[in-house]
């Protein structure tokens, strides 16, 4: 047995690493096999197809970037139809990433999974960069408690809660996603970021506002982890500018049990197996058994 | 594709900011199409910079690639020197359709629009013509290269400094008067393109446009480099990356 399977929400895993939603794609296939990733996820779907946001979609920043694609996708029939079957050929465990502008939204897509192929739900309730919906759930307790009920009622599914750092106490919200059901939470999405344009005086999105990952979001990201693991039981799937296998490592010891790999595949689209390789290296050299005897072993000054 | 680190077996500055690197690749050579792209990767950024392919040299198992400082990316890779090793993936994306070297065809140059179109001209040889638009004779390139394939170069410069006053449109125009063209194949600002467009629609002549976009991963995963464009007679977004960077000039829109 490898040093790097893991089970969590009794689902099997061969490592705990994932590409985070939104920067996953075939595109991936030409770099490296699907089998290789602990799980396989697809981009946010919504119940209808959409068109997402005019461009420029993406600006620079220092060690990292803004996106503001606005969930652009295919729809939820479609997903079930093409992408999930076709995953399920790829990699056991497929995770469907989810959103909605209405309670009611995610409600029609969780029924419609309940009966696909799909391992886990993952509700994206932090995307920043959509009008409806989007992260305005996930910035407030009370919508949180409500979706995340709701859906709970009708999944046959383990339920993620993407959560977003656009909030004051990330614990909290994490708590009470917890207390309403959720079986996993993930975090964190983008944070709301903006650049200008200095000659045109227009900012670079043509949204104005939009999503921050990469390297520079990284120690964020850590931070709120490691407050959230203290404050639920449930697991935790750690995301935020990983991008080689010491922060994987960090991220780890904060919290978590499983990683996302997201803006670090648009430089290097090896980097979630270069990780997966210095994982399994880290772990033998340090005669430690198993990923998981890791997760939470950070030890903070008291 | 192929990601890689290759060897610059030379690098010249051919303009004012302006560089081309002849890279050792026989293996993305052997791939690559006229008007397809790379996308480089430069020390300290974690967006990499798509450049498109100006020149492929199956034989020497070289690709030429041209690029303008535009921002900080751009101006860290101008340090690149000759000998060193350039973080490579591509080919990417859908390149320039070639149809057949008999017929007529015209290259159609903005600024550093300019590169793509080398290896049409290559392909079209005699049968085919240049028009390439710059601000100033200081910010010409290229022109000795498209000489040298093409029929006819036809230089447009915004003050008139060398060749035609004006814009290229107006070298297409001309040409059009004299000449019966079968295919333009053209590159550069949006606002140029589309006056091209315009006049391939006007004389029902088969255009091909290469369009821009910031993108990100390059291969299609992203979805960052929307280009609104037409499929199924419904407007939605299309991606530069991976379903252009070139497109038949009915599909796209060239609103700013």
């Amino acid at each position: 047995m490898s040093r790097l399977n893991l089970s969590m929400c009794n689902i099997k895993f061969n490592n705990p690493i994932i590409p985070a939603s939104g920067t996953f794609g075939f595109g991936l296939m030409d770099f490296f096999p699907f089998d290789k990733l602990g799980a396989v996820i697809t981009k946010g779907t919504t119940k209808n197809p959409k068109l997402g946001n005019p461009a420029p979609r993406v600006a620079e920043t220092p060690k990292g970037m803004l996106n503001s694609v606005g969930l652009q996708n295919d729809g939820i029939d479609h997903l079930i139809e093409n992408i999930i079957p076709y995953y399920k050929t790829l990699n056991p465990n497929v995770i469907a990433n989810i959103a909605g502008e209405t309670i009611e939204d995610f409600i029609q897509i969780v029924e419609k999974l309940n009966h696909s192929e799909v391992s886990m739900i993952e509700l994206n309730i932090s995307c920043p960069n959509v009008t409806q919906g989007g992260m305005a759930f996930g910035t407030s307790k009370s919508s949180i408690k409500t979706l995340v009920s709701s859906v709970k009622k009708v999944s046959k599914k383990p339920i993620i809660v993407k959560l977003s750092p656009n909030v004051t106490n990330i614990s909290e919200m994490a708590k009470i996603a917890e207390d309403s059901g959720a079986d996993c939470i993930s975090l964190i999405n983008t944070i709301l970021s903006m650049r200008i344009d200095i000659r045109t005086k227009k900012p670079i999105l043509r949204t104005n506002y939009g999503g921050l990952s990469g390297e520079a979001v990284f120690p964020i990201a850590l931070r709120m982890v490691n407050q959230v693991y203290n404050a639920v039981k449930i697991p935790i799937i750690g995301i935020g500018g990983i991008s080689n296998w010491k922060m994987a490592v960090e991220m780890i010891m904060a919290g978590a049990s499983m990683l996302q790999i997201g803006s670090a595949t648009f430089n290097q689209p090896t980097t979630p197996i270069d990780i997966i390789d210095g994982l399994e290296k880290y772990l033998s050299e340090n005669n430690i058994d198993n990923i998981t005897d890791l997760t939470g072993s950070v030890v903070l000054w008291s | 594709m192929i990601q890689g680190k290759f060897l610059i077996l030379k690098k010249d500055e051919i303009g004012t900011n302006v560089f081309k690197l002849l890279v050792h690749s026989p293996e993305i050579a052997k791939k690559s199409l006229s008007g397809q792209f790379v996308n480089i990767s430069i020390d300290g950024f974690l967006l990499r910079r798509p450049i498109s392919i100006s020149d492929i040299d199956l034989e020497n198992g070289t690709i030429t690639i041209i690029f303008e400082i535009r921002g900080e990316g751009t101006e860290k890779l101008s340090h690149i020197k000759s000998d060193d090793y350039i973080d490579i993936i591509g080919p990417l994306g859908r390149g320039f359709k070639l149809i057949d070297n008999s017929i007529k065809a015209v290259v159609i140059g903005g600024g550093i629009g300019s590169p793509p179109l080398v290896s049409i001209s290559k392909f079209y040889g005699k049968n085919s013509f240049a028009i390439l638009g710059f601000q100033n004779k200081s910010k010409v390139i290229l022109d000795d290269v498209f000489e040298e394939y093409c029929k006819e170069t036809i230089i447009c410069t915004d003050d008139g400094s060398m060749g035609l006053k004006g814009f290229v449109t107006n070298g297409l125009n001309q040409l059009l008067l004299r000449e019966k063209i079968d295919i333009i194949y053209t590159c550069g600002p949006l606002v140029m393109m589309k006056g091209i467009a315009d006049i391939a629609k006007k004389h029902n002549i088969q255009c091909q446009v290469s369009m821009e976009q910031k993108m990100a991963c390059g291969i299609g995963n992203c979805l960052v480099c929307a280009c609104e464009a037409k499929r199924n007679n419904k407007k939605t977004y299309v991606h530069v990356c991976k379903d252009g960077p070139v497109f038949d000039y009915k599909e796209v829109f060239f609103d700013e």
